[in-house]
């Protein structure tokens, strides 16, 4: 253990600020198909790593990166989709535990798939985009722009959710199925754009992820544990909970970090999860029911 | 006591002399195919170990956790405090059991359940993972370490018997009998129709007088201490522990999925799982390794073909097949001989087991 | 407006309805009174397309309904207002009022419907922000019945809409269903307050067990003995 309140710890706790807009984007996507769908998608990690690599393939073979990071949310929005239609709806009636389980089974196929097509070898963009250096403190730009998009794009689905016909229905299918179709709303679309709505989300991810990690198939296993641990603590389906859940976790790995090693940081915060659901079992923001 | 029938002493005593067979067989490739079977024992008594537990509709994914702890335990205590894994197993055993008690406790008693106890339960997975990772002085960290070597490697003090692949099997086979048995025990134990009942309707179940939280403790410590037994015995055949290998969320969805390949509610199909996963990546790399056109084809990433089709089959197995391999065959075949007994009629009943949403 | 023809419905393995005929001229209003468990709330539900009828014959002015998907019902004029109301508790009423406008005709249309429904209802133009699960049972029934309205319909399927009130604010309900019909809204109302709703309709169907037991216009069911004693408690 090594920690002061000096200029140092001040720029940990900003870096997982920075971190928190990050996780709080993967979050939002999975909280939003729970919300809607009630199904876990335990392969969203995975979609997020397809996303890196559609975007490195694209940018490598000349494409501009604004245009590749575009090619791979609309890629991985279709893909969320195509898993809903392909893998969730034949199961949408059994046990809730099979609908978790059976994307399990397609974090493995998208997982050996990548490592088939891509090899193991880490993958860089080669983007390198600076810091910014503030008060003797340093952030890379990567991360600035990652936390400022992802607050940008959660205000952007608020206001889609909030505004649109179609958010007002996603929003409203989660409170009551049933009754969907004397609104004259087809469930069945609604889940299909919301999956859609939740790759795209993604991609989008995986376009702010390609500038600052590298791009291996197994970077799917080192945030999905994360995403899921923010979306329980706060209460699955609770976009605001997660939001906030980010920003606590995100602490407990930059502030952990910069004190201990790195895997102590993400233990803690393991540990401060399980002790916090335990305390509070619907997660630290239940939404109502 | 536990009766056994004829079919099944037949099959024990067809395992008690398949190594000589293999070697009659087999003679040069005794050690592989001795291998493989050691393999599939090991994994199906972990696989049976997680089953006491998924079949009452409690999915863990922390038996990654239960597996690490047992191997990590057991080896640890032996390389730095020169523990006999006699007494380092138990040891790690107890270990597991207490952190299954102390996260089922509160899961159990707060109705933590479905997707909930999932998730915390992989974050456990997670957590045990970090912690072996971080702990890289004595762990070897991600690389992974090994149990110090005693004498030849044959040692009963040291529990090492890696070089001797018949003595392996018939300990791996040992465990595995030993998994079996604990199986039926609880099948027929008056527990198992509490955990039944409690995962079908939980209030109904307390309201008879079944204490829910008490049952499940059991049932989920009896369920950890086999993974970690089986952990700690897997490291002491194969000489080598990692965090990917033995722990970790890897290794929880593996015994998920491979018990869900197999059947979760019958005796034998965790073990069927276990066949099947290994039949099938061997298979797979034997054919690509065997054939010049797929080698050329898939050149080095063809290692990761088997995993692919796993996961595809895992998928149409969820959907297609929930009973998976072995509940399906033995659920058609009780229905063909009830259509040949007494015409059809309410084959539908055992279906509407499988949980349907309300 | 409204014609059904030996309809049969029913759920797993359980038939509630048993070829059920009735129908609904434009401008009218109707019940279909019943006791507990005769497959009144069933009949509304197979109008709507809640649940799919497995035999006969559900035309609304010329649109076999059994011929268009169960979120199509509502373009051809359907409105339902459900048991126990179902809005959606989480959402603000104006959100709600929003999901009632949610097919595409009543879309373009939405700012012209939703003042319509604010001065029949000014109520809920103050509570416009409010969560819908927040406000008193009287006002959701209001609101359950604006978002039907919002669409557009000509036929409002009204279900159970006195459950669950004091009886003061059940009066005001009823008074809501004559001011639909004053409107010009077609209605047809299922109802356990069998008294009250005779007094407001002008037809009936008596349902029992799943079958049209009887039918005529309300003044002559209000007064048939049977009714009065099996339903009134007279």
């Amino acid at each position: 253990m090594d920690c002061h309140l000096d200029i140092f710890f001040l720029e940990a706790v900003l870096n997982g600020i920075l971190l928190a807009g990050l996780l709080a984007l993967l979050a939002l996507g999975l909280n939003l198909i729970f919300g809607v769908i009630d199904v876990v998608w335990i392969c969203y990690a995975e979609l997020v790593m397809v996303g890196m690599y559609g975007i490195h393939h694209a940018y490598k073979a000349g494409v501009p990166f604004p245009v590749a990071a575009l090619i791979g949310i609309v890629l991985i929005a279709l893909a969320g989709a195509a898993l809903h239609h392909l893998v969730i709806r034949p199961v949408l009636d059994s046990a809730p535990i099979n609908q978790l389980l059976v994307t399990g089974g397609v974090l493995f196929l998208l997982q050996a798939a990548a490592t088939m097509a891509f090899g193991i070898d880490f993958k860089n963009l080669g983007i390198r985009l600076g810091s910014l250096g503030f008060a003797g403190m340093s952030f890379s730009w990567s991360r600035v722009i990652t936390f400022v998009v992802a607050l940008a794009s959660m205000l952007a689905l608020w206001l889609f959710l909030s505004r649109t016909y179609i958010g007002t229905a996603i929003r409203a299918i989660a409170q009551d199925r049933q009754i969907m179709p004397l609104m004259g709303v087809d469930s069945r679309r609604v889940y299909l754009i919301t999956s859609a709505i939740g790759g795209g989300l993604a991609g989008l991810a995986a376009a702010l992820m390609v500038l600052q990690y590298d791009i291996y198939p197994q970077i799917g296993l080192q945030f999905g544990p994360l995403i899921f641990m923010i979306c329980v603590l706060g209460g699955l389906g609770n976009m605001l909970g997660g939001f906030i859940a980010a920003f606590i976790i995100g602490q407990f790995i930059a502030i952990g970090g910069s004190c201990m090693a790195t895997e102590w940081g993400y233990a803690t915060a393991f540990l401060f999860f399980m002790v916090a659901i335990f305390i509070r079992p619907q997660g630290l923001f239940a939404a109502k029911s | 006591m536990i009766r056994i029938s004829r079919p099944a002493l037949v099959g024990l005593a067809l395992l008690g002399v398949l190594p000589f067979v293999i070697r009659l067989l087999f003679s040069g490739s005794e050690k592989y195919y001795l291998h493989l079977l050691i393999q599939i024992l090991l994994w199906s008594f972990i696989y049976t170990g997680w089953s006491l537990m998924g079949r009452f509709g409690l999915t863990s994914l922390g038996h990654g956790a239960f597996t690490g702890i047992g191997a990590y335990a057991t080896v640890l205590l032996w390389n730095f405090a020169g523990l006999t894994p006699w007494l380092g197993i138990p040891i790690g055993v107890a270990v597991a059991a207490i952190v299954a008690l102390l996260v089922g406790y509160p899961c159990f008693r707060l109705r933590i359940t479905g997707h909930y106890f999932a998730l915390l339960t992989l974050a456990l997975t997670e957590f045990v993972r970090l912690c072996i990772v971080g702990w890289r002085d004595y762990t070897g960290g991600s690389l992974g370490t090994q149990p110090k070597r005693y004498g030849d490697g044959i040692s009963l003090y040291a529990m090492q018997f890696e070089p001797d692949r018949v003595l392996s099997y018939y300990i791996a086979l040992a465990l595995w009998l030993f998994g079996l048995y604990v199986w039926v025990r609880v099948d027929r134990s008056m527990d198992r129709y509490a955990l039944d009942a409690a995962s079908q309707d939980e209030d109904a179940a307390a309201s008879v007088g079944i204490h829910v939280t008490r049952e499940r403790l059991k049932v989920t410590a009896l369920s950890a201490a086999m993974c970690a037994l089986g952990g700690a015995v897997f490291a002491q055949y194969q000489m080598y522990i990692g965090p990917d290998t033995i722990a970790g969320l890897g290794v929880s969805l593996n015994i998920v999925f491979a018990v869900i390949a197999g059947g979760m509610w019958v005796l034998l199909g965790p073990t069927v799982g276990a066949v099947f996963t290994q039949v099938l990546s061997e298979g797979l790399r034997v054919t690509i390794q065997g054939s010049a056109t797929l080698k050329a084809w898939f050149g080095s990433a063809a290692f990761a073909l088997d995993t692919a089709i796993y996961g595809l089959l895992l998928v149409l197995f969820i959907i297609y097949m929930p009973r998976g391999i072995l509940g399906t065959l033995i659920e058609r075949r009780r229905r063909s001989d009830a259509v040949a007994a007494r015409g059809s009629e309410r084959t539908n009943a055992s279906l509407a087991a499988n949980g349907k949403r309300p | 407006m409204l014609e059904l023809r030996d309809i049969d419905a029913g759920y797993d393995g359980f038939q509630a309805l048993f070829g059920v005929s009735m129908q609904v001229a434009a401008g009218e209003a109707v019940a279909v009174i019943g006791a507990n468990g005769a497959g009144k709330t069933t009949l509304l539900r197979v109008i709507s397309g809640l649940l799919p009828a497995s035999a006969g014959e559900m035309n609304m002015e010329s649109v076999s309904l059994r011929a268009i998907a169960p979120h199509r019902i509502v373009e051809a004029g359907i409105a339902h207002v459900p048991e126990g109301r179902r809005l959606f508790p989480r959402l603000s009423v104006e959100s709600n009022l929003k999901m009632g406008a949610f097919a595409p005709a009543a879309r373009a249309r939405f700012a012209e419907r939703l003042d319509y429904v604010y001065s029949l209802f000014p109520r809920l133009k103050e509570r416009r922000a409010q969560l819908a699960g927040t406000m008193s049972g009287g006002e959701q029934q209001m609101c359950a019945i604006a978002r039907a309205l919002m669409s557009g319909p000509k036929l409002v399927l009204l279900d159970e809409p006195s459950m669950g009130l004091a009886p003061v604010i059940v009066h005001q309900v009823f008074d809501l269903v004559r001011r639909m019909r004053a409107e010009g809204y077609t209605v047809l109302v299922v109802e356990q307050n069998v008294s009250q709703v005779l007094k407001i309709v002008d037809r009936a169907y008596l349902l029992e067990v799943g079958r049209i037991k009887t039918s005529g216009p309300a003044a002559e069911l209000l007064a048939s003995d049977e009714i009065r004693k099996a339903y009134m408690g007279l």
